[in-house]
């Protein structure tokens, strides 16, 4: 008997429990949409003062650096929670259902899945919040489009944020399968999250970036949720503090299939170190 | 009528890189019944186990269980097992009637079927008030309850057991039996791992006895306890040593063991008699007799009789190195 449904119990369990703890939940939604606040109003104010002197370039749309930094928001947003909504099979493992699942008929790939899924939801959740909240404080997204234009820029967005979180979810379900117990989990954590945070254009221009950066950064799943994101929302040519971005539907093909390889790898190293875990 | 084998294990090796857990064990377990696997902590059981329910890999011998052979057929295996692990596996954020929900639809159960069993089973163990409060908020009694129930929610042919009782205080322990028991009535097989002499010998038709990866003998508690031979007398004197020569030279004396105080020999005669003729005997080589029992052969005595070494200890360390884990969820 073949499962063909089987992801979704753990999928099911996954959001009993992300919904279950409503501080939790909440703190976890309203967390980002406040740093967009704070942060954004902040450095927003700075640089329009750092760039008060320079002359914007001519016939070129100008957004805020809000609007610019929001899209930021989401990915670095998307990125945390990803990160984080593999360890669940490493509490599993020391605490918690673990053995019960390892014992039962349910194909392995079936955990990845549904733990990749259930991590996109609460991806999903996350962005729409930050999006409608950016909205309601300043943040020009899909300006002057018509709704059948904003539900395909919508469609866009989530598609990106959709693959790119999957990858990462897939990406911290390895980690926790290698992993014996949760100490150093942190580390590793945070060793993976900042260098791709720093080699990206999340919260600044990357083009003053040296050559081996923009290198780097040009292979940064992160940049390309990124550009992806910001062609939705703000549009294939703008500029912002005096930076000029201009981007080609070829550029987002090809983001796309750098995230979907990206995923598609991810996937298949939490496949190999899921069938190498034994739990008893 | 003996009913014919559910479990057949045979030459079952197993180690953990250098470490040599499992040396060769056969034994077969009979539909309907249950079956023990006892053993002081180290001796392998948890691995046997292991090894049947799927969670470790098959690295040497073969098993048969409900039909199907573990090494080509695992995904059968597992829709004929129910499984209580020896570690609490429970998450502390769902509740009972969630964690049953879980286990339905891991093994696909009709919605339908899952609704009325998990109430069927929630009845059975007891739980019925406690169905949607969160794991957490449980006693260790009602966590073992609930994986027992959750162990039968689709109906399987045998439950495995990995110390059932482990932990548990002796009133909780005895009402843990009585669920075991009745599980067992309608018809489960039941195949489970303790360090319990009492546990063992109350509950099971049949025990293997393990050590040091091997099963030493086999039996129903009567037979192991029959096999020793009449019965058995525990003797402490001034030199145990000396005394252990005298009584090595009594036709009637079998076996002697040596405990922590004193000196267990098995008697082939009724040793209401040959008390007195132990006694004598030893005083008149100038040994005085410091103290004396005589009972029927316990299990305790079969286990020292096949492995040189008391089993109570042992049970006893463990038990307070569980109560420091307080919680006992962790190893
Ligand atoms: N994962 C493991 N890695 C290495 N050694 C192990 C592992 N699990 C058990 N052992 C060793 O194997 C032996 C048998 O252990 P186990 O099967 O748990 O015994 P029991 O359940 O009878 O207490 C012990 O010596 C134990 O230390
Ligand atoms: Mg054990």
């Amino acid at each position: 008997m073949r499962q063909w449904t089987g992801f979704l119990t753990i999928y099911w369990r996954d959001m009993l429990r992300f919904f279950r703890f409503k501080t939790l939940l909440f703190s976890s939604l309203v967390q980002p949409a406040l740093w967009l606040a704070f942060f954004g109003i902040a450095m927003s104010a700075n640089f329009a003062r750092l760039s008060s002197g320079m002359a914007p370039l001519p016939g070129i749309r100008e957004v805020r650096y809000l609007t610019f930094m929001a899209a930021g928001v989401i990915a670095l947003t998307t990125l945390f929670t990803s990160l984080f909504a593999g360890i669940v099979i490493l509490f599993d493992k020391n605490w918690g259902l673990m053995r019960e699942v390892m014992a039962s008929p349910l194909p392995r790939e079936h955990v990845i899945v549904g733990i990749g899924l259930s991590g996109m939801t609460k991806s999903f959740i996350q962005v729409s919040i930050i999006t409608v909240f950016g909205i309601l404080i300043g943040v020009e997204f899909f300006s002057g489009y018509t709704a059948v234009r904003i539900l395909a820029s919508l469609l866009g967005m989530f598609l990106f944020v959709g693959i790119f979180s999957l990858g990462f979810v897939f990406l911290s379900s390895a980690i926790a399968a290698s992993l014996e117990s949760p100490e150093g989990l942190q580390g590793i954590m945070t060793l993976l999250s900042l260098p791709l945070f720093f080699v990206s254009n999340a919260l600044y221009p990357a083009a003053a970036f040296p050559p081996a950066l923009n290198a780097l950064s040009a292979a940064n799943p992160l940049t390309h949720l990124i550009n992806g994101v910001r062609y939705f929302t703000i549009g294939p040519d703008f500029q912002v503090i005096g930076v000029h971005y201009a981007v080609t539907v070829q550029d987002m093909v090809l983001s796309l299939g750098v995230l979907v390889a990206f995923a598609a790898a991810m996937f298949g190293i939490a496949l190999w170190r899921f069938g190498k875990a034994v739990v008893t | 009528m003996e009913s014919p084998p559910i479990i057949e294990v045979s030459s079952l090796f197993h180690s953990y890189g250098e470490t040599e857990a499992v040396r060769g064990v056969s034994f077969s377990v009979r539909e309907g019944e249950i079956f023990s696997l006892l053993g002081p902590n180290g001796a392998g059981k948890s691995t046997v186990i292991n090894v049947l329910i799927t969670l470790l890999p098959l690295q040497k011998g073969t098993v048969t269980i409900a039909g199907y052979d573990l090494a080509r057929d695992p995904a059968h295996v597992r829709r004929s097992i129910g499984i209580v692990f020896q570690e609490v596996t429970l998450d502390r954020d769902m509740t009972c009637r969630e964690i049953l929900e879980f286990h339905g639809r891991l093994y696909q159960m009709p919605g339908a079927e899952r609704k009325a069993r998990i109430e069927e089973l929630l009845a059975l163990v007891e739980l019925e008030g406690k169905a949607d409060t969160l794991t957490r908020h449980l006693s260790g009694g009602m966590k073992r309850r609930l994986e027992i129930a959750r162990g039968l929610m689709t109906r399987p042919r045998i439950l495995f057991l990995d110390e059932p009782t482990i932990g548990l205080d002796p009133q909780t322990r005895r009402r843990m039996w009585d669920y075991i028991r009745a599980v067992n009535g309608e018809g489960t097989t039941i195949f489970l791992t303790t360090h319990y002499m009492d546990e063992a010998d109350s509950l099971s038709d049949r025990i293997s006895i393990m050590d040091h990866g091997t099963i030493v003998t086999t039996g129903t508690g009567w037979e192991l306890k029959n096999r020793l031979g009449e019965d058995v007398i525990y003797l402490e004197t001034s030199d145990n040593t000396r005394a252990r020569d005298v009584l090595l030279g009594v036709p009637d004396v079998g076996d002697l063991g040596e405990k922590s105080h004193g000196l267990l020999a098995t008697v082939r005669k009724d040793g209401t008699f040959l008390l007195p003729v132990l006694i004598e005997r030893l005083n008149s080589e100038g040994i005085r007799v410091n103290a004396v029992n005589l009972k029927k052969p316990s299990l305790d005595d079969v286990f020292v009789h096949y492995t040189g070494r008391e089993l109570r200890d042992e049970g006893r360390g463990q038990e307070t190195q569980h109560a420091g884990t307080a919680g006992g969820r962790s190893k």
